[in-house]
């Protein structure tokens, strides 16, 4: 053994060897350590200052082939034992919770107390750590924003193994910068998330879907009357397969949620009102019958049905000023191929680009033809993210580069993995 | 020495009248709406545009002189307090609206626009910008950025980061950058949003706009006592209902307020509870019922109804009224602005009663229940000697009690240079090293707002390499090396 190993075995971590199963965007790190603790996590990240040791963090494992490979990874720090119970302050509507915790592990705690976080999770089994690392998020961004918006606190592990922490355990707090909002979809580039503070909402007393099919010539106008609406609908989601129909579904959240459904029902002019959600809400595009979610890995194949593999294989990630939505989506190349589904009225859409397409063509492709309409695209996932440019322009790229030195200056914690190679 | 040679130079790029040298001009300038800290800046401009902002920067990094933002003054930290060796630059010629784009809910204007000028903009059209500091008359949209600003509604709309969609900032070292939440990359336009100024000026700032609601219903409790007011408001929280605002007042301050400007609150109440619900009309009528049965099981003895725009105002007139109020009764007083969860809010109100009694200074308690969002007035004489070292040591000790029950030492009107000291009861070496990081990666000559929000900044330094050698932890003892 060497001395890494040994430092790495000195912080008295569970640390095992890795295996196949354990690569990072195809980058096998050499060790997987599994602390239970902020203060494990630490010692963790001493011992690998001290030996110079590259680490990516992980969650779930659900997303962990999203973003580039990591130009070197000796460590992987798998957070899925920072399991520490929540506190879930009720009357203060807010909740501690240890990053590992899973979004449902989450939820059913929140439930009992009738609360809930207002943050949708596409992929089961995501944890607090990777949902708020990736900055995932669903159809009620549209009402209640994004993970960055629900974040009132957060504790993270720095390279040096500092553990620093913001914000705090109330809703309304201006004291000092905002971490959280910089750790949030930072892909595990600046520490590692140990621990967040959500405020959280109270579960709606009731919830109607009114879903309907929609000619694509007039997604422009619901979109823009449904979120003018004074129905206010918590979200407005688009759905529309590869060759399939556009379906619209508009979800309300309420006391008044029958009443209310009746007027987006009046609004849409068609469409049905129902008590649960259509299957594929929530979901990323590119599964038949909504199921697709591709929670265990990057290349689809431990899945029965390979009618999944596109999905798997790659996933792009449209924003758009909302009232442009449409005109982008008619603009993609080989759109009778490509399935979308997103928040509209968000202008925030995922698509899964045709399967077995040469996926660089296209997102140069989709880039060029979308630009005219102030979108840019994020692909999130690809088969071989080398291949092409994932993240495509961004605005402050020096700006990000500095955040990164100065939080990350021995360039250990996943790099390369973000934007501009950060 | 070279703030003269800036003013120079500065000839080329703004016009004469932009730039202030005369001393009694300048002191119009020594002070934010916290008037105990002044100080007469240097130097003024009054730029146009954000080229020349970047430009003024420029020359501030080239001779190593300091530079503050200002806005409307309207700050109750003292956060746009200037330096008197450095240039204070004034947003309030950029006061375009640029853009309104409603198909898209959002506006785009310049850092000098007043936050209620968005709102009078669009309202016409079923519009408004949410949030609703009660300086939205004059406090400028530039300020409610730097300091997150937010107001008696951020209970269910949020505050000010939650409704800014881009930025374009000039960074301290004079580059003008956009921060744009579509773009992928670290959230800086969320780290920016907050940061008072210390990490560069915005130029342009592009907001949300929310669309009116179809009815707001607004009432007015009053209870025997500031607990069963207290009492009411957790019980309309258990009941899932989130109000778009909710605000107490206690009996010393519904005294000043009424002194003021006669609202009519009802007589003899303990404290008295504004609760406003808006939305879709079915949904305000539900929730109008059960909170009025709320707040009567609590012990409200008397609840009134405001629908109209006319009768909603003669409610929040107390309300709205009540800093300046207390002038009414005191000679003196200091507005304190800390947080506490609201679950902590009889315990706390209990604690700074204590202290008032302890110090014999009298605290009117005005906050924003809903969030536990804490606006004690400490009210003194100003002539009586000591009283004012009294009253410092009464709100002083006020956060501390905030800090101990899980609070914030400010929850809207910022750290400034008032609270900066605090800081490090709040959070740990540690936490201020980190949030330092922030700061030298914006700024690493520390020339944007120096001195504000943290106690003693470090040096930025050169971005160190990778660690070799000794670790800190092993030199000092803490670890060992293998
Ligand atoms: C009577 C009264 C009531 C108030 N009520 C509330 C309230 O309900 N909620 C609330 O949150 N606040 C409230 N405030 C505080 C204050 O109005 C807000 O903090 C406001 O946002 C300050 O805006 P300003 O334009 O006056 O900023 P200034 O006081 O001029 O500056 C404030 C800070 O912002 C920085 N700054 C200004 N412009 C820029 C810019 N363009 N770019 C970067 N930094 C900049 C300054 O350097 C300074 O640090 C109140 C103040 C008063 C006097």
């Amino acid at each position: 053994m060497g001395t890494a190993a040994d430092a790495l075995e000195k912080t008295g971590v569970t640390v095992r060897d890795a295996g196949d199963d354990d690569a990072v965007a195809g980058v096998r790190p050499r060790w997987v350590a599994l602390p239970e603790s902020a203060e494990e996590v630490a010692a963790l990240m001493r011992a690998s200052a001290e030996q110079d040791l590259a680490v990516v963090p992980v969650g779930g494992g659900t997303k962990l082939h999203w973003g580039l490979p990591p130009e070197r990874c000796d460590l992987l720090i798998d957070t899925c034992c920072l399991t520490a119970p929540a506190e879930h302050a009720a009357g203060d509507m807010v909740v501690r919770v240890a990053a590992g915790t899973t979004m449902e592990e989450l939820a059913a705690l929140l439930a009992r107390n009738g609360q809930e976080l207002a943050l949708d999770v596409p992929l089961e089994g995501a944890t607090v750590g990777g949902t708020l690392a990736t900055a995932t998020a669903g159809p009620r961004r549209f009402r209640y924003g994004t993970a960055r918006d629900l974040l009132i606190g957060i504790t993270v592990v720095l390279a040096d193994g500092t553990v620093a922490r913001s914000g705090g355990k109330v809703v309304k707090n201006v004291a000092g910068y905002d971490l959280g909002k910089l750790f949030t979809g930072s892909y595990g580039t600046l520490g590692v998330i140990a621990e967040a503070t959500f405020r959280l909402h109270p579960i709606p007393a009731a919830r109607r879907w009114v879903t309907a099919a929609v000619a694509p010539g007039r997604l422009a106008a619901h979109s823009l009357a449904l979120a003018a609406s004074q129905a206010e609908p918590s979200a407005i989601e688009l759905d529309w397969p590869a060759g399939g129909p556009a379906t619209l579904s508009v979800l309300v959240e309420g006391a008044a949620a029958d009443g209310r459904a009746r007027t987006v029902l009046d609004l849409i002019g068609e469409g049905r009102i129902e008590d649960e959600p259509p299957p594929w809400w929530g979901r990323l595009p590119g599964g038949e019958g909504g199921e697709g979610d591709w929670s265990d890995g990057s290349d689809g194949s431990d899945r029965s049905d390979g009618s999944y593999e596109s999905v798997a294989e790659a996933l792009v990630e449209l924003r758009v000023p909302p009232s442009r939505a449409a005109d982008a989506l008619a603009a993609l190349p080989r759109p009778a191929e490509t399935s979308v589904r997103g928040a509209l009225a968000s202008g925030v859409l995922l698509l899964a680009p045709p399967p077995g397409a040469a996926l660089p063509a296209y997102v140069t492709a989709l880039r060029a033809a979308v630009r005219e309409h102030g979108a840019r695209a994020v692909v999130l996932a690809a088969p071989d993210p080398a291949a092409l440019d994932m993240w495509g322009e961004t605005g402050a790229l020096p700006l990000l580069r500095r955040v990164k030195e100065r939080f990350d200056p021995g360039r250990r914690m996943s790099p390369g993995r973000f934007v501009g190679g950060i | 020495m070279s703030l003269r040679e800036i003013t120079e130079r500065l000839a080329g790029v703004l016009d004469r009248d932009a730039v202030i040298t005369d001393p009694v001009r300048l002191r119009t300038y020594e002070c934010d709406g916290l008037t105990y800290h002044r100080a007469t800046p240097g130097l003024a401009v009054l730029p146009d545009t954000a080229e020349q902002i970047a430009a003024v920067v420029r020359l501030c990094n080239e001779y190593g002189v300091p530079f503050v933002a200002r806005g409307s003054g309207t700050g109750l930290s003292g956060g746009a307090l200037p330096r008197t060796d450095g240039v204070l630059i004034v947003t309030s010629r950029m006061r375009r609206i640029l853009e309104i784009d409603l198909p898209n809910r959002r506006a785009v204007v310049e850092p000098g626009v007043t936050n209620l000028a968005i709102t009078e903009a669009v309202r016409d059209r079923g519009y408004y910008y949410a949030p609703d500091p009660s300086s939205q008359q004059v406090c400028s949209i530039g300020g409610n950025v730097a300091e997150n600003s937010g107001g008696a509604h951020c209970l269910k709309y949020g505050f000010t980061v939650n409704h800014v969609e881009a930025l374009q900032v000039v960074t301290p070292d004079g580059d003008i950058v956009e921060l744009d939440a579509r773009d992928p990359g670290y959230d800086l336009l969320g780290a920016f949003v907050g940061s008072e100024g210390t990490l560069g000026i915005a130029t342009r700032i592009t907001v949300r706009l929310t669309r009116a609601p179809q009815a707001v219903t607004t009432l007015l409790a009053a209870f025997p006592d500031i607990e069963t007011g207290g009492v009411a408001v957790s019980r309309i929280i258990a009941a899932g209902i989130v109000p778009a605002a909710i605000e107490m007042m206690d009996a010393l301050s519904i005294e000043a307020a009424e002194a003021a400007v006669r609202c009519g609150y009802p007589e003899g109440a303990g404290s008295v509870l504004i609760v406003e619900l808006d939305g879709p009309e079915e949904e305000v009528r539900h929730q109008f019922g059960r909170v009025t049965a709320i707040c009567s099981e609590s012990g409200a003895f008397e609840v009134r109804t405001a629908d109209d725009p006319a009768e909603r105002a003669a409610i929040w007139r107390g309300r709205k009224s009540a800093f300046a109020a207390v002038g009414r009764i005191s000679p003196a007083y200091i507005v304190q602005d800390g947080v506490v969860p609201r679950t902590a809010l009889p315990r706390v109100l209990a604690g700074i009663d204590a202290l008032s009694r302890e110090h014999g200074i009298r605290v009117a308690n005005v906050f924003h229940a809903g969030d536990g969002n804490l606006h004690p007035l400490v009210l003194f004489d100003d002539a009586e000697p000591g009283a004012g070292e009294r009253a410092e040591t009464v709100s002083g000790r006020i956060l501390d009690l905030c800090i101990e029950n899980g609070g914030s030492i400010t929850g809207e009107h910022g750290v400034g240079v008032d609270k900066s000291r605090y800081m490090p009861r709040m959070f740990s070496d540690d936490d201020l090293d980190t949030m330092q990081l922030v700061r030298c990666a914006f700024d690493p000559r520390g020339l944007s707002n120096p001195g504000k929000v943290f106690p003693t900044p470090r040096l930025c330094g050169e971005v160190p390499g990778v660690r070799k050698g000794v670790h800190p932890l092993v030199a000092s003892g803490q670890a060992e090396q293998f």
